[in-house]
C-alpha cells in the first residue's frame, strides 16, 4: 500500500500546486469584488441593494456543481470562450463572491448603529466613517467566517477535476486508474487534502488571535 | 443662570420641523431659537420626539418639512423650496459645526481616548498629528482625563467615557454642542462629574441645547427650558417661570410633579 | 447573444428533471435522519466520555470537514469495496457518504447546543432529583434540539445542495439529470436554466417551511 502511495506523489504533486493556486486566486478575487458588493448591499441605494441581494440569493441557493456546469458549458454558447481553467476558477469565484458579501455584511451590521452616528456627528465623510470607523470593528467579526471559508475554497475546488482541470483530485484519480488501488490513494489524497486545510485553519485561529483586541 | 445672551439672530433656528416614522406622527411643526451663548434645555416625557429633534439637528435623521439653519445655513437641505438633499461631502462639512454628545458614549473602540478625539482633528479639520494631540490632550485635561489619554474606551468607567465623549464633541470647535441625556446611561455617582464638566463649558459660552431628564440640572444650567410631548413645544421659559407653581401648563406641571415626588420617595 | 432558447427538448425529458429532484430529496431526508443519529450519540458520548472518546470524535470531525466531499464519495464508493469484500449499489454507497458527512457537522452542532443549555435549568433538573442519564434525555436534550433547529434547517438544506454530488458517481438525481439532458440533447442553456430554478425553488420553499417549524418549536435567540 504505502508503494502506491510512494509511486503516486511525484503525480500528486502538481495537482496539489494547481488545488492551491485555484484556491488562492478564487479566494483574492472574490475577496474584492465581495467586500465592494456587501458595502453596496449594506449602504447602497435600493435598486443596487435588491440587485446584491438577488444575486447573493441565488448564487447561495444552486449547488456549486451546478454552477461550474453552468459556466463550463453554458458561457461558450454566449461566445465567450474560456479554457477549463478559466471556467473553474470563474465558477468558484462567482460562488465564492456570494458568500464574501453575506459575511460583509454581517461584519458591518454587528457594528452597533451609534458608530456610524458618532462618526457622522464629527463630520467625517462617507468613506472615512467606513474606513476609520465602521471598518476596523468589523473587520473583527468578518475574519473568523472568511478565514473558515477560505477551507471552504480548497474543498470546493475539487469539484474542478471535473471540468477537466488538473487539480489534486484530478492526479489522484489519475493515479487511481493506472494501479487499481482506489483506497490507498483515496486514503492518501483524504490526508493530503485534511493536512493543507488543517494547516490554513491553524494560521487562521493564529491570525483570529491577533485581531481580537478590540473589546467592547 | 442669568443674564440671557442676546444675539441679533439666533445661531439654531427651527421652524415648523415636522417628521414621521412612517405612520408616526413624532414631530408636529417645532418652532425653537437657540442664541449664540445660550444654553437650551429640552425636558418631556418619554417618546416625546426630543432625541428625534436632536437628531434632525445634526442631521442624522432626515425631516420631512420645515426647516433647521444654522448661522443662517440650512441643515441638510439645500435650494429653499426645491428641499434638495445635500451632497455628503457638503453634510459632512456642516455635522462637523454641530457637536453631538451620546446617552450610550458611542466612542470608537478600537480608539484610544486620544485618537477618539484627534479623528476628526486630522480628517476633518486637517490637523497636523502633533497639533491634533495637542488639542486631544488640552481637552483631555479640561476633562480631567489626561492621564487616560491612551486608555482604550473598554478601559474607562461610564462617567469617563461619556467625559472623552464630550472632549471628542468640544475639541471639533463646533458652533452647537448638542447633548441626548448624556448621565442617563450612568450610576448615579458618576453623574456628578459629567455635569459638572457641561456646566464648565456653560460657563465658557458654550451654546448647547441639552435633552435631560436630571430636572436639577435643567434648572441649574440653562437659560431657557422647553417643554416638549407629543412632538410638540408645550411650553417655553427661564426655569423660574418653568418651576412655578403658578405654571399654567397643565401637562408640564403633572410632568413635573412627578419629578418631585419621586424626589421625596 | 446569437442564442435562441427552446425549452421543447427540456419539457420533452422533463420527467428525469423531476424523478431526479425526487431522488436528491430522499437522498438528503435519509442522509440528515442517519446524520442526526450520528450527531447526537457523537454528542452526548463527547459531552458525557473520556479523553480518549474525545478525541476520537474530534478527529472524526475534523477529518471529515476538512476532506471534500466529492473525495469521500469517491473514497466510499470505489475504495471501501476493494478490500472489504461486498459491494453496494451507488446510491447507498452515497447515503452511507453524505450521512456520515452529515453526521460531523452536527456533532458540532449538537455539541455546542449542549453546553449552551442554561446551567440553570441543569440544577432545576437535579434540584427535583433528576439522575444525570435522566438530565440528559428529560431536560438536556429537549432543550439543545428546540435551540438548534434553525442549525438543524440550514444543514439540511445546504445537504439537499450538496447531493448534486452524487451525479459523480451516477446516482440519476437532479444534477445527474441537468447533465443527461445536456449530453444527450445539447439545449444547454435552457436544462441549467431549469435545473437551477427547481434547485431555488425547493430549497427556498424547505426553507421557508422549517422556519415556520422553527417558530413553533424553538426557544431562545
Ligand atoms: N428610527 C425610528 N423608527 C421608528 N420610530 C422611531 C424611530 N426613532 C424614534 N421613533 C419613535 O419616535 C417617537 C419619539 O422618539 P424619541 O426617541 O425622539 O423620543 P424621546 O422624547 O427622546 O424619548 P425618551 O425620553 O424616551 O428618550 C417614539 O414614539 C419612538 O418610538
Ligand atoms: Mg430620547
Amino acid at each position: 500500500m504505502l508503494d502506491q502511495v510512494l509511486y503516486a506523489i511525484p503525480f500528486l504533486l502538481p495537482g496539489l500546486l494547481v488545488t492551491i493556486e485555484v484556491s488562492l486566486i478564487t479566494v483574492a478575487i472574490s475577496t474584492v469584488i465581495g467586500v465592494a458588493l456587501g458595502v453596496g448591499l449594506v449602504y447602497g441605494q435600493w435598486p443596487l441593494r435588491w440587485a446584491i441581494r438577488g444575486f447573493s440569493d441565488i448564487i447561495r441557493g444552486i449547488p456549486i456543481l451546478v454552477l461550474l456546469f453552468f459556466v463550463y458549458y453554458g458561457l461558450p454558447l454566449t461566445g465567450i470562450n474560456l479554457n477549463n481553467f478559466a471556467a473553474a476558477v470563474l465558477g468558484l469565484t462567482i460562488f465564492k463572491i456570494a458568500q464574501v458579501i453575506e459575511y460583509v455584511r454581517g461584519a458591518i451590521e454587528s457594528v452597533p448603529r451609534g458608530q456610524m452616528d458618532a462618526a457622522k456627528s464629527i463630520g467625517l465623510p462617507f468613506h472615512e466613517r467606513l474606513a476609520y470607523v465602521i471598518a476596523p470593528q468589523a473587520l473583527r467579526r468578518f475574519l473568523p467566517p472568511w478565514l473558515n471559508g477560505v477551507t471552504d475554497a480548497v474543498k470546493g475546488s475539487a469539484l474542478i477535476s471535473l471540468l477537466g482541470v488538473g487539480d489534486l483530485l484530478f492526479g489522484i484519480q489519475k493515479v487511481v486508474g493506472r494501479t487499481y488501488e482506489p483506497l490507498a490513494l483515496y486514503c492518501f489524497g483524504a490526508l493530503v487534502y485534511f493536512a493543507l486545510n488543517y494547516a490554513l485553519s491553524l494560521a487562521s485561529r493564529a491570525l483570529e488571535r491577533r485581531f481580537s483586541y478590540i473589546r467592547e | 443662570m442669568s443674564g440671557k445672551p442676546t444675539g441679533a439672530t439666533p445661531l439654531l433656528r427651527i421652524k415648523g420641523v415636522q417628521k414621521s416614522f412612517g405612520s408616526t406622527h413624532v414631530l408636529r411643526g417645532i418652532d425653537l431659537d437657540v442664541a449664540r451663548g445660550e444654553v437650551v434645555t429640552i425636558i418631556g416625557p418619554s417618546g416625546g420626539g426630543k432625541t428625534t429633534l436632536l437628531r434632525c439637528v445634526n442631521f442624522l435623521e432626515t425631516y420631512d418639512r420645515g426647516s433647521i439653519t444654522i448661522d443662517g445655513a440650512e441643515v441638510g437641505y439645500r435650494d429653499g423650496e426645491a428641499r434638495k438633499r445635500r451632497t455628503e461631502t457638503d453634510l459632512a462639512r456642516m455635522r462637523a459645526e454641530t457637536g453631538m454628545v451620546f446617552q450610550l458614549f458611542n466612542l470608537f473602540p478600537h480608539l484610544t481616548a486620544a485618537q477618539n478625539i484627534t479623528l476628526g482633528l486630522t480628517r476633518v479639520r486637517g490637523l497636523g498629528r502633533a497639533e491634533a494631540g495637542d488639542k486631544a490632550m488640552h481637552w483631555l485635561k479640561r476633562v480631567g482625563l489626561a492621564d487616560k489619554a491612551g486608555h482604550l474606551p473598554s478601559e474607562l468607567s461610564g462617567g469617563q467615557q461619556q467625559r472623552v465623549g464630550i472632549a471628542r464633541a468640544v475639541a471639533m470647535e463646533p458652533k452647537i454642542l448638542l447633548l441626548d441625556e448624556i448621565t442617563s446611561a450612568l450610576d448615579p455617582e458618576l453623574i456628578g462629574e459629567v455635569l459638572d464638566v457641561v456646566l464648565s463649558l456653560a460657563a465658557d459660552g458654550m451654546t448647547m441645547l441639552i435633552v435631560t431628564h436630571e430636572i436639577g440640572f435643567a434648572r441649574d444650567a440653562s437659560h431657557r427650558i422647553v417643554f416638549m410631548a407629543e412632538g410638540t413645544v408645550g411650553a417655553e421659559a427661564p426655569p423660574a417661570e418653568i418651576f412655578s407653581p403658578n405654571q399654567p401648563n397643565e401637562r408640564l406641571r403633572s410632568f413635573l410633579g412627578r419629578f418631585s415626588a419621586a424626589h421625596r420617595l | 447573444m446569437g442564442y435562441d432558447l427552446n425549452f421543447t427538448l427540456i419539457w420533452r425529458h422533463f420527467d428525469k428533471l423531476w424523478s431526479g429532484l425526487i431522488l436528491s430529496l430522499e437522498l438528503a431526508i435519509l442522509s440528515i435522519g442517519i446524520g442526526i443519529v450520528i450527531g447526537l450519540i457523537l454528542a452526548v458520548i463527547y459531552v458525557s466520555g473520556g479523553r480518549i472518546a474525545r478525541a476520537l470524535i474530534a478527529a472524526y470531525v475534523e477529518l471529515i470537514r476538512n476532506v471534500p466531499l466529492i473525495l469521500l464519495v469517491y473514497l466510499v464508493f470505489y475504495g471501501i469495496p476493494t478490500v472489504f469484500d461486498f459491494a453496494y449499489d451507488n446510491t447507498t454507497s452515497f447515503v452511507m457518504t453524505l450521512s456520515v458527512y452529515a453526521g460531523a457537522y452536527l456533532v458540532e452542532v449538537f455539541r455546542a447546543g449542549l453546553d449552551a443549555v442554561p446551567k440553570g435549568l441543569i440544577d432545576a433538573g437535579k434540584a427535583i432529583g433528576l439522575t444525570p442519564w435522566q438530565r440528559l434525555v428529560h431536560v438536556r436534550l429537549p432543550t439543545m434540539l428546540r435551540m438548534t433547529l434553525p442549525a438543524l434547517s440550514n444543514t439540511f438544506v445546504s445537504l439537499f445542495k450538496d447531493t448534486s454530488v452524487a451525479s459523480v458517481i451516477a446516482v440519476p438525481e437532479l444534477t445527474y439529470g441537468a447533465q443527461w439532458i445536456n449530453f444527450n440533447t445539447f439545449r444547454i442553456m435552457e436544462v441549467y436554466l431549469v435545473v437551477t430554478g427547481l434547485y431555488l425553488v425547493t430549497g427556498y420553499a424547505i426553507l421557508l417551511g422549517l422556519r415556520a417549524l422553527e417558530r413553533r418549536y424553538s426557544i431562545g435567540r
